[in-house]
């Protein structure tokens, strides 16, 4: 039985555990895998990028919170591109170009998104017709609790 | 309050969707594989050096000189490199042309590997930083891609390869040109 | 023996819910009064029954009893105690033996000391509890048998999984599941209630105490799990809204609306479908999670005893129970009107908002999880998480905040604008202030900054219904909301101070450098190899400063555990009251610095002193309901008791 016994909602157990027996490389990680670039500005635009981007070998974590390899060598990526002066959302472009949007936890509005978008809009506006009709000119009410 | 009742069946009928998507899920297979959206389109301009001396590097130039090939991106270190190991030999025997981007490797455990597990590969370059895995949508080691002889990907292989792909990329191959 | 002991204890069990649901159900209808009576005892019994199996499999455990199948594949006689314990439920079988020891013993519970609700509705109450317990001992006794035996028992167990043995794990899932089942009471209480038409405000006052156990125990549940997270995986994040969080948290929104639709039924008998809905929803939500989790559908990092046909199977319960709920709910529409329309400007007004945004974030957050599920059916696969949760999630509870911030100044039924203006002004001036202060001082994003001015008048505005009462004679039930509403506006403070002005240091460090992080200075003293029971572990001493404080040291490591071979990072923390130094080992490069990574996250511990205070708040109304029951029974028996005297004396 392949029964990884974790707990039942908590959270991150660390990646060893749920990543298969790759074998591990012997060389040291990518320069700016554990690195940050020395203008901080630029540093903050890569964290909040790799905070949104999938590490592809890990399940369900970003490549900010995993010590993957591949993490690590998407963290070098992201990094060198945002120092040569490319914007957060060009690097995810180009990241989404190669993986699909599966990479990126932004879903952008397209063809197959845009419930996404409409769901909150249209949870928005029952919101507003369900206070309406529970809310406001008070019926002239006949002594306590109306049944 | 019949607004109330129709809106509770609406509701009922969702739930039994919501469930009916639940179950037709649960009967699937997971597909845990992220495959590349490079498929198709031209290998973006890399150039690697050698990986290991004797053997020439990679650029995206070589893979535009007419002749189809098959991309294995590997290393020494890859478990299921090892396993995939005699169909690539297979295959080359077969007559098809094989590089490979060595992801992450040393020379002298490169050279180990291919004296355990033989060369099949007429070039391997050295992708220290995952770079070239990166720029053609890879997500892991071992994935074998096949590009014609213009640098188009035309077809992307997750995962080892096992005996009975071997004539499926042989087809792949001749597809692109072979 | 003993093991077959607790299955024969188990299937008695599940014979007498048997029992219960027909007793509770036949009873209700005319003609079989005499079987009635047979509901009460049946609950009382199945619950010492099954709590027995339970101890039974406890016992098992503890003395690491190979020839059970479930104690050979998940525990080791090397194990200590507490986590050869804890293993009863840290696997599938056990895990659902628990789920239903403690639905049993909640329905004993409610046989025993519930005495508000009509007899009928009492009984239909019962029956639908046992209706739901029947599905999971069928699930226990068909399909995941705890008590099952190996035919050659092995040497050894195999279960010793470093990970495992960590004391936050061992107690965070049944937390949660208390949570969980708690809120399955409550579903039978809507069932019940249903059955017999009597949605009533004694209804909504006998099914309260439940929701809010239910609720205290999902915020400690969730609480603890978030901590857990940020300390356990190495890179100071604290919500991921992973697919496996959100089904934690989807319950706890379905509760905290159903506490609230609640009060206003108990009080003003109304929003009695709202209620009975809700009821239905937080219960669904449980399974739901349960399902997600367990079933594998869904990408997380923690899938827990992942299984396909298990999944089948609770997915079977789930539309069994929600399906028969929500259509027996509406050929009952009709029995459940929702009375009159609420003045804005009232507690009930002000709770209905509360409930709407409650159900709209859970709308949300539900949406978003099981989006990518329905694209995954065409083959499309997306993501969906902190940049979609973040904002669209805000965009309900920001202004719910302020509701909470003054619904608790109206009165019930209706306010004069009059009484309330000042305070709301107030509470308007200084939100501003606070937002203007906060904009012209530093440079923070817009959540974070909604999230202070937010924050401020919700600390605030939870205060001020102690204003002018006598503190020593306030209700428990009352301090209970001041705490819980002034909990809510510590844990947004802390969120938005460390989302803005956290600091990362991310270093490759000699032996001897300094380090700036924040107000911090660190100082790598040595790195050296340490050992534990079961793992080794390169251990730094890092000499840490805040400002020009005293020096202490503190000790992260990097573990290696050889069975399984684990590699984990035990990152050590330096709290202050107004925040933590997160610190991190990671490998030494091959010029011999060593990685560090640091975190100056300031006031972060306060999401989680929040958390603490929410649950604190839920403690205080608990106790506070349930003393006033015991008073009010009390008064009554003296009552009656007297009326006996003077008859007697007559």
């Amino acid at each position: 039985m392949r029964r990884v016994a974790i707990l039942a909602l908590a959270l991150a157990v660390a990646a060893p555990l749920a990543m298969p027996v790759l074998g591990q490389d012997s060389l040291p990680p990518a320069p700016y895998a554990y690195t940050e670039l020395p203008d901080p500005a630029q540093e903050a635009q890569a964290l909040h990028l790799m905070q949104t981007i999938r590490c592809l070998t890990c399940q369900s974590q970003s490549v900010a919170d995993s010590d993957a390899q591949m993490a690590g060598d998407m963290r070098h990526l992201i990094r060198t591109r945002i120092a040569a002066g490319e914007t957060p959302d060009q690097v995810r472009d180009w990241l989404v170009e190669r993986y699909g949007d599966y990479i990126s936890y932004e879903p952008t509005v397209s063809a197959i998104t845009w419930p996404l978008f409409a769901g909150p809009v249209v949870l928005v506006l029952l919101g507003a017709v369900i206070l309406y009709g529970r809310l406001g000119r008070r019926r002239r009410q006949a002594g306590e609790g109306g049944q | 309050m019949n607004r109330l009742r129709l809106f509770l069946w609406g509701l009922v009928a969702a739930c039994l969707a919501l469930f009916g998507l639940f179950a037709y899920q649960l009967s699937q297979p997971k597909d845990e594989f992220i495959q590349s959206a490079m498929v198709g389109k031209t290998i973006p301009q890399f150039d690697l050096r050698p990986a290991i001396e004797g053997l020439p590097g990679l650029s995206s130039a070589d893979l535009a000189d007419g002749r189809p090939k098959l991309v294995n991106v590997f290393a020494s270190w890859c478990i299921p490199c090892r396993v995939e190991a005699p169909q690539l030999d297979a295959l080359q025997r077969g007559g098809a042309e094989i590089v490979a981007i060595a992801i992450r490797d040393r020379p002298e455990d490169l050279a180990q590997f291919f004296a355990t597990y033989g060369n099949p590969f007429s070039a391997v370059g050295a992708d220290d930083v995952s770079a070239v895995q990166l720029s053609i949508g890879s997500s892991g080691v071992p994935e074998t891609f096949v590009v014609d002889g213009q640098g188009v990907i035309r077809y992307q292989h997750i995962g080892e390869i096992r005996p009975e792909h071997v004539p499926l990329l042989q087809a792949k191959l001749q597809e692109a040109g072979a | 023996m003993i093991a077959e002991f607790g299955l024969v204890c188990l299937w008695l069990a599940a014979a007498l819910a048997g029992l219960q649901l027909v007793a509770g159900l036949l009873g209700l209808k005319s003609g079989w009064e005499g079987l009635a009576v047979l509901t009460r005892p049946a609950a009382l019994v199945q619950a010492l029954l099954c709590l027995v199996s339970f101890l039974t499999l406890v016992v098992l455990f503890a003395r690491t009893d190979l020839s059970v199948a479930l104690v050979a594949a998940n525990s080791h006689s090397a194990k200590p105690m507490v986590f050869k314990l804890s293993g009863t439920w840290g696997n599938h079988e056990g895990s659902m033996l628990l789920w239903v020891t403690v639905m049993s013993v909640a329905g004993g519970l409610i046989a025993s000391v519930e005495r508000r609700l009509p007899e009928r509705t009492m009984l239909a109450t019962l029956g639908a509890q046992a209706f739901v317990a029947l599905g999971f001992y069928a699930f226990l006794l068909f399909a995941s048998n705890p008590f099952e035996r190996l035919p050659s028992p092995p040497p050894e167990g195999n279960g010793l999984n470093p990970l495992l043995q960590d004391i936050g794990l061992a107690f965070h899932p049944p937390t949660l599941y208390v949570g969980y089942v708690g809120l399955s009471v409550a579903f039978s209480f809507v069932v019940g209630a249903l059955l017999t038409r009597q949605v009533t405000p004694d209804f909504a006052k006998a099914m309260r105490p439940w929701v809010l156990g239910a609720w205290l125990f999902l915020t400690l549940g969730i609480t603890a799990g978030s901590y857990w997270a940020y300390y356990e995986l190495g890179w100071g994040g604290w919500w991921f809204w992973d697919p496996t969080e959100n089904a934690s948290l989807m319950p706890w929104l379905a509760a905290t609306a159903l506490l609230h639709s609640a009060s206003v039924l108990a009080a003003r008998d109304a929003l009695r479908a709202w209620t009975v809905m809700l009821g239905v929803i937080a219960f669904s939500m449980s399974m739901v999670g349960t399902f997600l989790v367990r079933s594998g559908i869904l990408t997380s990092v923690h899938a827990f005893a992942v299984d396909p046909e298990r999944g089948g199977f609770i997915l079977a319960l789930l539309a069994i129970n929600i399906g028969m709920a929500l259509a027996l709910f509406a050929t009952r529409a009709g029995t459940v009107a929702e009375g009159e329309r609420f003045s804005v400007l009232s507690r009930e007004g002000a709770l209905v908002i509360n409930n709407v945004a409650l159900s709209a974030i859970l709308g949300v957050v539900l949406l978003g999880t099981l989006y990518p599920l329905l694209t995954e059916a065409f083959d499309v696969r997306v993501s969906v998480g902190p940049p979609y949760f973040n904002p669209v999630t805000a965009i309900f509870a920001l202004p719910m905040l302020l509701v909470l911030a003054v619904g608790p100044l109206l009165r019930w039924r209706g306010d004069k604008l009059a009484r309330v203006r000042w305070p709301m002004v107030a509470l308007a001036v200084l939100g501003l202030v606070v937002l203007a202060g906060v904009a012209l001082l530093s440079d923070v994003g817009l959540l974070p900054l909604l999230g202070f001015a937010v924050a401020a008048v919700v600390l605030v505005g939870s205060l001020l219904p102690l204003k002018g009462r006598n503190l020593l004679r306030l209700p428990l039930a009352t301090w209970g909301m001041v705490v819980a509403h002034f909990g809510v506006g510590i844990a947004l403070f802390g969120m938005a101070a460390d989302t803005a002005f956290q600091t990362e240091r991310l270093v490759a460090a000699n032996v001897g450098d300094v380090i700036e992080v924040g107000p911090w200075s660190a100082r790598l003293e040595s790195v050296a190899p340490v050992a534990g029971p079961n793992w080794t572990a390169l251990e730094a001493a890092i000499a840490v400063r805040h400002g020009d404080g005293a020096e202490t040291l503190t000790h992260p490591q990097a573990r290696s555990f050889w069975s399984p071979p684990t590699e984990t990072s035990e990152v050590s923390l330096v709290t202050r009251w107004n925040g933590q130094l997160y610190v991190a080992l990671g490998d030494q490069a091959q010029d011999g610095r060593w990685q560090l990574r640091l975190w100056w996250k300031p006031f972060v511990t306060w999401i989680w002193y929040g958390g603490l205070l929410i649950a604190l708040g839920g403690v205080l109304a608990l106790l506070g309901r349930v003393l006033t029951d015991v008073r009010r029974r009390r008064a009554s028996t003296l009552i009656a008791a007297r009326r006996g005297d003077a008859e007697v004396a007559a």
